[in-house]
């Protein structure tokens, strides 16, 4: 099948088209303030993908996408803060001293290698989605109860991580905005340019591989699991692996989204996994269009971009806007904006003010006084 | 044994506040399959009803001779304040939403965030003002005749009971808010409600203090399931609710209203999660995400003890709450202490209260390993998916 057959692939090239050139005219446009922050959406763009891929085409809301994602980010935070380090007592990262801490705790010590880095950033999330998701799935737990499964796993890892102040600092999480990379601090608008293009690049390419995952066969199990999960196993599939699987590509993508994440904000905190923000990676998901993964991309561009704008307007009313927006999408919208304007949501609308005029899709019937058709 | 009675005290008094928290919740899940994560802000609505109770009779004359006893009067106020958000709730948004649990789970997130915001943004007087509105505008056509309300001139009937609903709303909020003047102003800043000096202190008992505080909440915590069980299995609605429970279409086709079961159930549900919030308000201080500390908890016992099922419930909460003093205060190695060091430091280390949360869920998800439908599974053939 062409890419341009169709009408929605027109609308999808004209949404790409839109997409890159906003990418590039991006950073010569915005001040250094605004970039980081349409970099750390880019960023969150990532994460909104992997929510797509389990929730939108596999049918399985996941609340605890925070894991994986300051997973992500506590591995690149860990590499800064060693990479830097050599200068404190013990050569050992600051905030270990308030502590009275004199020795690398011994899962820090793998960190001081980028490769290592570089691949446990998505590996690492990726695993433990894995063996999380075997754990549940295998059990054949799903629906709600896999998400408040997901959740309570989500405040596990909060409060591990929140109470461990000698191990990664607790509460207070990692800075990285003050560290070296490349003899650069990391914080700099040089660095930071750098991360928008890392980032931008980097939705690109998830955007590819998810799609690549959804288009095949694979993909097409993943929404008859969502649709029809027993009908699936009857047909001598095996749900298990195909939800670990993506549950672990998830993972993994989350845990990237997190890395880019915190090396644009500057910190990495146990913050990141409180209960909202991983509810809010789902209204991204919902607003955008549920299985659709450009609706992904730029329900969590937009809604982020909304968000800094109405809270530096309005401080108390996003909460509300925010509510409602919950409310709005489940209740009117379900397909998600891009979902409904791919089913011909425009066309109803311009119907609906009179715009435009019905098409009429039968032949129109003559009924006579007797109610019977005149052929 | 003194240790040992304490230890089953705490974890007893930590489970009843889980159990009458989670009560409504399994009531509302079991029914209708509908996770409400709103229940937290109900919770926290209850809370809120105790505050402005106790305000309202420490004010007003005529009522500051009955002051001790506000806390029995808060818990009708927080059930009736609670059970008609609830009720809108379920009208307004989750009958939309039956059969796709999901959605609602994000519809009644979205709810909880504009709950948590009203109470901040919004002065307490008014928004009191706003729930009596709402209260008479739902429950008074109930006192009309059906006649009258299908008639012809129903319609009027019913936007008059609105406008004197709204009138009352309106002039409970300017009363309240000029005879409380704490309740005037939006704050998000927590308050605190003060136990009568009844509640303060504690009972020694073989050499053990209880405090009044706990046992209050355990009596609560007592008669609310006393009263849901009888509530359910004496009454006709509750056998009707359980009917709908074991089989919804069956039991529309015998001709029960399912729809006024649901509204029943949810308010029942809702009016619960405020009595939870009385309980809650008398253990610390209140503010907008007081429910969102329990309401993971909540779920943890629903799921735990099986759907639809009280016994489970009570089970769940009263384990979840001892596991939670046994780890958490570090009794284990109290009671224990010559304990091989391994085991001695492991448990050490989740001595926390915020670490022992960490064990206990890490121990829920083992469990449902071996029993992945909760303590008690419901019976009979599930229908997948």
């Amino acid at each position: 099948m062409s890419i341009f057959s169709t009408k929605t692939s027109w609308i999808n090239l004209i949404i790409w088209v839109l997409i890159i050139a906003l990418i590039i005219a991006a950073p010569s446009v915005l001040p250094v303030f605004r970039l980081n922050l349409l970099g750390r959406y880019l960023s969150l763009a990532i994460v909104a993908l992997g929510v797509d891929l389990i929730w939108g085409f596999t049918g399985m809301l996941s609340l605890g996408q925070g894991i994986f994602f300051a997973l992500g980010g506590y591995c690149a935070a860990m590499f800064l803060q060693l990479n830097s380090a050599s200068e404190f007592p013990n050569g050992i990262p600051e905030f270990f001293g308030l502590y009275g801490v004199e020795k690398l705790p011994f899962f820090w010590e793998p960190f001081k290698s980028s490769a290592f880095t570089l691949i446990s950033i998505w590996l690492l999330p990726a695993m433990i989605a894995g063996l999380l998701g075997y754990l549940v799935f295998r059990n054949r737990i799903k629906g709600v109860y896999f998400s408040i499964l997901t959740q309570a796993a989500l405040l596990v890892f909060f409060n591990f991580f929140n109470g461990q102040q000698k191990l990664i600092n607790g509460t207070n999480g990692l800075k990285t905005d003050v560290t070296q990379l490349f003899g650069q601090m990391v914080g700099s608008e040089i660095m930071q340019r750098w991360f928008f293009w890392i980032s931008a690049v980097l939705v690109i390419l998830a955007w590819f591989f998810a799609r690549w995952i959804v288009r095949d066969r694979f993909g097409n199990i993943l929404i008859g699991i969502r649709d029809d999960e027993a009908r699936v196993r009857f047909t001598g599939y095996n749900p298990v692996i195909f939800k670990t699987i993506i549950f672990s590509i998830a993972g993994g993508l989350a845990g990237i989204s997190g890395a880019l994440y915190t090396v644009q904000s500057g910190i990495v905190s146990p913050q990141f996994m409180t209960v909202p923000f991983s509810i809010e990676m789902v209204i991204w998901v919902a607003v955008g269009g549920r299985g659709t993964l450009l609706g992904a991309i730029l329900g969590a561009v937009f809604i982020n971009y909304a968000k800094s704008l109405v809270s530096e307007a309005l401080p108390a009313s996003w909460m509300f806007i925010q509510g409602g927006l919950f409310i709005l999408v489940v209740t009117a919208l379900p397909e998600g904006v891009l979902g409904w304007i791919r089913k011909g949501g425009i066309r109803k609308l311009l119907f609906l003010i009179g715009a435009n005029k019905k098409l009429e899709t039968y032949p129109r019937l003559e009924v006579n006084e007797q109610g019977e058709v005149n052929s | 044994m003194q240790l040992i009675l304490e230890s089953l005290f705490n974890g007893v008094a930590i489970g009843s506040v889980l159990l009458v928290a989670a009560l409504g919740l399994a009531i509302v899940f079991g029914l209708m399959g509908v996770i409400n994560l709103a229940h937290g802000e109900l919770m926290m609505l209850g809370a809120y009803s105790t505050y402005i109770t106790q305000l309202i009779f420490k004010q007003v004359s005529f009522l500051k001779p009955f002051y001790d006893s506000y806390v029995i009067v808060a818990i009708g106020i927080a059930f009736l304040v609670s059970g008609t958000v609830g009720i809108l709730l379920e009208r307004t948004v989750i009958r939309r939403l039956y059969g796709s649990p999901l959605e609602t789970l994000l519809a009644t997130w979205g709810v909880s965030l504009i709950l948590q915001q009203f109470v901040r943004s919004v002065p307490l007087a008014y928004g009191s003002g706003l729930v009596i509105a709402l209260f008479f505008g739902l429950f008074t056509p109930l006192f009309i005749s059906d006649d009258l309300l299908n008639g012809a001139k129903g319609k009027l009937i019913r936007a008059f009971t609105w406008a004197f609903s709204a009138f009352l709303g309106v002039l409970t909020g300017g009363v309240l808010s000029s005879l409380v003047s704490k309740l005037s102003r939006a704050s998000a800043r927590n308050v605190d409600v003060t136990a009568p000096s009844w509640m303060r202190g504690g009972i020694d008992f073989v050499g053990i203090t209880f405090p009044k505080t706990r046992l209050l909440i355990i009596l609560i915590t007592l008669i609310s399931v006393l009263v849901v069980i009888f509530f359910l299995d004496k009454t006709a609605w509750g056998i009707r609710i359980r009917a709908v429970t074991q089989n919804r279409p069956m039991s529309d086709c015998l001709g029960i209203s399912t729809e006024t079961v649901d509204i029943i159930t949810f308010g029942v549900g809702s009016g619960l999660a405020g009595v939870a919030g009385v309980a809650v308000s008398l253990l610390g201080s209140v503010g907008p995400n007081v429910g969102g500390n329990y309401i993971v908890g909540c779920f943890m016992v629903v799921v735990l003890g099986g759907v639809g099922n009280l016994l489970g419930t009570i089970l769940a909460s009263f384990s979840i709450g001892i596991m939670t003093d046994l780890i958490g205060a570090g009794r284990l190695l109290t009671i224990w202490p010559e304990m091989p060091s391994p085991l001695y430091s492991t448990i050490d280390f989740f001595a926390t209260t915020s670490m022992a949360r960490v064990m206990i869920f890490a121990l829920i998800v083992i469990f449902l390993q071996f029993r992945p439908t909760g303590m008690f599974p419901q019976k009979g053939r599930m229908v997948e998916s």
